[in-house]
């Protein structure tokens, strides 16, 4: 049978209104709004402000904290690992430095330890999936840097701590804003195809939330432009990588250090005891936990192990009660539903539309505003309900083609003309149908400048961490935050091994957090962390039989 | 609790492909040889997991990024074979599928720092590019369609921006170097040449190195140290109030 191609008749119906308005809705844009009508609508429309999509945390450092349910609910699991398993007195890996994670946060931390003077053979990589399969390789829109004349540092912290709310860690987002240029210029070295004005300077736009034209771009694909160099440096310095081979939890020793982790061979079911001086945390975000029962964009390894693993060994945790949800997620067709279409189309000038073709926001309010109010307008019953029930508003791309010029959007927005292109649907020429989805772990492990938990021997980098954004996240500092705190990581991990002396390998904490949930009363129904989301049929599992 | 309990529980209450579909009615499909009945408009990804099949390889970013989940099929009685990516391409009726775990192509080692953006660069570190016969297998498997023969003859030649220009889009899944009869590793072909040409060739921002030198010379650490003093009202004042670039030019973008 033949699948979906363009949009049904009733669609292009209320595309005719988006088309006859374009010309007036592009020349009466609709303002930002004021700081009370943002909180407003936040406590009216965002999850995070909703009944019932949160809970108290009843065991551990952060006890009586408020938290998605997701989390509490792995939080109050049972720790995967039962330590009777696991012999301890066979290393298989005995390293300096430990990175959990492969994707930007991990690979630049191992880059920048490896320059600060720790030999390759003393570091490890270990991913759960490949080297490289990360939300990192997958952000589109760019990445924020004030190095504009117009711009500076003090003006991209402003937009930072405001953005999130004003809580933020202030030596973080101090950390982010003052970082970001000498990232830009590292990433030059590295050969990263930036795009530029013909006489070299950057091509800049502006993102929701930001008072300055600041975000670096390379097409719709900077993410993966990114992180295709950082990789490729690794591999040309041979920097050891485990594949497949995720850490189910972390290992300490009988000074209570963090001390290495037992990874998990995904493909033979063996575990592999990892010793090392020092550990970082770059496990990053959690979108696969369908946080609110969400879609998420994020990419299939984004379970939040790391959280878990660090919450087991006493470090703590920041603004996990929040989400960030993107407000442009694809919401036709079908098979696209919560993947994300860019923030840089919204940069590029179009403007979200209701089913009347009206505009009703200012298309560049912070992620958490601008999605609360697309979800207001579906709400009170002016989107686009799709034939699966799923609802959306229009962002009417073709404005684009009519401020920059015709081929505009295929050059600067590739993939996702190609990704619509597949479906029967031109951008160029049509809107978009979109709806928030699942984006971002805002918080996280806490962390300091030198990018060090609480825990000693254990340092966290990217969306893993906690405190950079606070509680809201503005786009173009994700990229930013784990090329930044990547190479902090590096940098600080390298010159603590120098002194660190581990003990005796130990499991021990989770025995301790075993009897800690028997006291708070938990009778843990799952293990944590789960490693893998798990999106089989409910046929299959109910039938499956556990014989082999 | 059972282990099937457990993973019940666990399963996400996210939209369901069985409820999404019912009225879309099914497609049979044969993975890896094995006929299964599934909902109609799933991507092959999706598809599977419907099946039953739970990913560990061959499953990424879900989004056409990275590459993992390129896919091998042949629609029953048809003579081509089709490439694409696991995650984007919707099933159809009697595709009989495969998906690559892996692909054995060694990448060459280098110090970028080392190379120079010279017209043999690239064939000196991949010789194997001048075997190309331009059959343009490599194009024809691109799920991306990039026009790949065409960037590996800009290799060749020496003309490393327009090589690194037309691969741009590359996810690096690597069916091309699977489909070539000359053993060529486009995809590791491509990458030295955007490394060489963001390196060495794209003019450099002036601005950058400016701003540099006053980050360097601690230009704006007072200024930020007063933001970081501030109390919630007096810094949530000045947020309030600044000016928004893109609101005061109309238009949110740069020439």
């Amino acid at each position: 049978m033949k699948v979906t191609s363009g949009y049904p008749d009733y669609m292009l119906k209320s595309i005719k209104l988006v088309e006859e308005k374009r010309e007036k809705n592009m020349s009466k844009p609709v303002k930002p709004m004021s700081m009370k009508a943002r909180e407003e609508i936040l406590s009216m429309y965002h999850p995070d402000y909703m009944k019932g999509t949160k809970r108290e945390l009843k065991v551990g450092i952060d006890k009586g904290m408020l938290l998605y349910n997701g989390i509490v609910d792995l939080l109050e699991a049972k720790p995967v690992l039962d330590p009777k398993d696991v012999d301890l007195s066979k290393i298989d890996y005995d390293v300096d430095l430990l990175f959990i994670g492969g994707g930007g946060a991990g690979t630049v931390a191992a880059l920048f330890a490896h320059e600060s003077g720790v030999p390759k053979d003393k570091i490890l990589i270990v991913t759960k999936l490949r080297h490289g399969d990360a939300n990192s390789m997958m952000a589109q829109g760019g990445i924020q840097a004030a190095d504009r004349p117009e711009d500076s540092p003090t003006l991209h912290y402003l937009d930072i701590y405001g953005g999130g709310h004003f809580t933020n860690k202030p030596e973080l987002a101090r950390a982010l804003a003052l970082d970001a240029p000498g990232i830009i210029n590292w990433h030059e070295e590295l050969g990263v195809m930036y795009d530029r004005q013909d006489d070299g300077e950057f091509q800049e736009l502006s993102g929701g939330g930001t008072s300055r034209n600041r975000m670096h771009s390379a097409k719709d694909y900077t993410g993966m432009e990114l992180m295709r160099n950082i990789r490729d440096n690794a591999r040309n310095l041979e920097i050891p990588v485990l594949e497949f081979c995720p850490v189910a939890e972390l290992l300490m020793d009988d000074k209570g250090q963090v001390a290495g982790g037992v990874a998990f061979n995904l493909e033979t079911f063996e575990y592999y005891v990892i010793r090392a001086k020092a550990t970082i945390l770059a496990t990053g975000g959690s979108g696969r936990l369908h946080l609110a029962n969400y879609p998420t964009t994020n990419h299939y390894g984004a379970t939040g192990d790391g959280l878990i693993m660090a919450y087991h060994v006493g470090a703590n945790l920041l603004d996990l009660d929040t989400i960030q949800i993107h407000p442009t997620g694809d919401a036709y067709p079908e098979p696209l539903v919560g993947i994300l279409s860019t923030e840089k189309i919204r940069g590029l000038g179009a403007i979200p539309l209701n089913k009347n073709g009206d505009p009703f926001v200012f298309p560049l309010e912070p992620r958490d505003v601008e999605s609360a109010m697309f979800i207001q307008e579906c709400k009170q019953g002016r989107g686009i309900v799709t034939p699966t029930g799923m609802p959306g508003v229009w962002l009417d791309t073709p404005m684009i083609e009519i401020l920059h010029g015709e081929g505009t959007i295929e050059t600067k927005l590739a993939g996702e003309v190609r990704k619509f292109k597949r479906f029967g649907i031109d951008m160029t020429k049509h809107p978009i149908l979109v709806y928030p989805t699942l984006h971002y772990q805002n918080g996280g492990v806490e962390i300091n400048e030198k990018t060090e938990t609480r825990v000693p021997g254990l340092f966290a980098a990217g969306e893993v961490s906690g405190g950079v954004h606070g509680k809201n996240r503005l786009m173009g500092n994700s990229l930013l935050d784990f090329n930044v705190f990547g190479r902090r990581s590096g940098i600080y991990a390298a010159k603590y091994v120098k002194k660190a002396k581990i003990g005796k390998l130990t499991l021990k904490h989770l025995d301790k957090y075993n009897q800690m949930l028997e006291q708070a009363n938990i009778k843990p129904a799952k293990a944590a962390p789960i490693i893998l989301p798990e999106y089989r049929g409910e046929m299959t599992i109910s039938r499956a039989l556990d014989i082999f | 609790m059972t282990k099937k309990e457990q993973v019940l529980l666990e399963k996400p209450d996210v939209k369901k492909a069985e409820d999404v579909e019912k009225k879309a009615g099914t497609v049979e499909v044969f993975i890896m040889g094995k006929s299964y009945k599934v909902p109609a408009g799933l991507t092959i990804m999706k598809a599977l997991e419907y099946a039953g099949y739970r990913y560990i390889r061959g499953c990424g970013c879900r989004a056409g990024f990275c590459g993992a989940c390129s896919t091998i099929y042949r629609i029953e009685d048809e003579q081509k074979l089709g490439f694409d990516l696991a995650c984007q391409k919707v099933v159809e009726d009697k595709m009989y599928l495969v998906q690559l775990p892996f692909v054995p192509a060694a990448k060459a080692e280098y110090d970028i720092e080392k190379l120079k953006p010279t017209e043999s660069i690239i064939l000196e570190i991949y010789p194997e590019i001048a075997r190309c016969v331009s059959c343009n297998t490599c194009t024809k498997s691109c799920p991306q369609d990039i026009e790949v023969m065409k960037y590996i003859q800009r290799a060749v030649r020496g003309d490393i921006a327009k090589s690194a220009e037309i691969s741009f889009d590359c996810i690096q899944c690597g069916l091309c170097a699977m489909r070539c009869p000359a053993d060529i590793k486009h995809y590791h072909v491509s990458q030295l040449a955007r490394r060489l040409r963001g390196k060495y060739m794209d003019t450099r921002s002036k601005n950058l190195s400016k701003r540099l030198k006053e980050i360097e010379s601690r230009k704006y650490d007072t200024e930020i140290e007063k933001l970081m003093k501030m109390d919630k009202k007096e810094i949530t004042e000045l947020y309030k109030n600044r000016k928004i670039e893109a609101e005061e030019e109309g238009k949110r973008v740069v020439k």
